[in-house]
């Protein structure tokens, strides 16, 4: 494995990467992120993510949940790494950058819809920036927990782009059309208690427990039968396999646009104080 | 409900207890970003306490330009 080779440390319960990391823990694998300053997802996440899909049928029949937390305290996760987006594409001729962009897309798709559809119940334990990507993954678990410094928010109109990682079918899945329309249409961000509201998040807790409550959570969980527990999750939580195809197109044709260059080098270039407000 | 003098005390109150800041050093008409010292990832901590501390929701598109703590008060007030 690429990864192995490059200085980081894997057995089959426990991995240490660049940018997260794994440990099975009380019988539920903790996947901890790790990149500062906020989690960006870019390449190297995406090959760390990968890593961890693949391993994740290795590790499933001895656990019953996998809890996803973030190990910054700046926050779970603040989306798509737009530097690197906007370095990488910015030299390249459209047709290849779009190529390049459609391919990023379909490997991530693939790690969330292996942890979407996953027999384990998953939980993500969020505190701080949920932004975007982040927000993505938090939607591809079971279970959201909390802390109150939650934030959350799909920013990405302002780029001239939809989200991109499964986060409009798995929104819509969860939660209301007004709740997706207001976060889709104006990019504004919302905290944990109204995320309780509207049904987004299951539990809210005090700064700092998301991970404790997660870890309770998955004790309870614990003493289901593993089998129906995978049940009844495949039945109450289809995956929209045909919006998630869908939302890369439009993500796709969006990103060939001169919007989404204006849009990122705006952002990379932003010295303001408010870059992350929508 | 509260007025908006009582509403602004609050907001500084909260501010300085956490950023950690001295209260005498924040003053209605500073810029809290470089008051605070704070960036777009800590304001939108701040944002959070704020709705926590007040029960309000309050848009972010609703807080741009907006760089004081009486300009602040204001828009929490209008939601109270």
């Amino acid at each position: 494995m690429g990864l192995i080779a490059k200085g980081v440390s894997s057995t089959v319960e426990t991995f240490k990467g660049q940018t997260l990391s794994w440990e099975v823990v009380s019988g539920a694998i903790e996947l901890a992120l790790h990149r500062t300053p906020c989690n960006e997802l870019g390449s190297l996440s995406l090959s760390e993510f990968e890593h961890f899909a693949s391993a994740l049928d290795g590790l499933q029949p001895n656990v019953h949940a996998l809890i996803i937390h973030s190990e910054l305290k700046s926050g779970f996760c603040a989306g798509a790494d737009l530097r690197e987006l906007y370095e990488r594409s910015r030299p390249m001729e459209k047709a290849r950058a779009v190529r390049e962009v459609r391919d990023f897309l379909e490997r991530i798709h693939r790690c969330l819809n292996r942890i979407d559809s996953s027999p384990l119940t998953t939980i993500a334990a969020v505190h701080g920036v949920t932004f975007g990507g982040g927000l993505e993954l938090a939607l591809a678990c079971d279970l959201i927990i909390a802390d109150k410094t939650a934030r959350f928010a799909f920013p990405e109109l302002r780029l001239g782009l939809i989200p991109g990682f499964g986060g409009i079918p798995r929104l819509k899945r969860d939660v209301g059309n007004a709740v997706v329309r207001d976060l889709l249409l104006t990019g504004r961000s919302f905290n944990a208690t109204k995320a309780q509201q509207i049904g987004l998040v299951s539990q809210v807790v005090g700064e700092g427990e998301s991970i404790r409550v997660a870890r309770a959570t998955a004790a309870q969980i614990a003493k289901f039968d593993r089998q129906t527990s995978a049940a009844a999750k495949q039945f109450i939580k289809p995956i929209p396999h045909d919006e998630l195809r869908r939302e890369i197109d439009i993500f796709c044709d969006l990103f060939s646009k001169p919007a989404v260059q204006a849009g990122l080098k705006k952002f990379v270039e932003n010295r303001d104080a408010q870059p992350y407000l929508p | 409900m509260p007025t908006t003098d009582k509403t602004l005390d609050e907001i500084l109150d909260l501010a300085a207890t956490h950023f950690k800041v001295p209260r005498e050093k924040l003053s209605p008409d500073d810029d809290f970003f470089k008051t605070l010292g704070i960036d777009s990832l800590q304001t939108l901590d701040l944002l959070t306490k704020l709705e926590n501390h007040f029960h309000v929701e309050l848009p972010d598109y609703e807080l741009q330009g907006v760089s004081d703590f009486r300009t602040l008060a204001g828009k929490i007030q209008a939601r109270l």
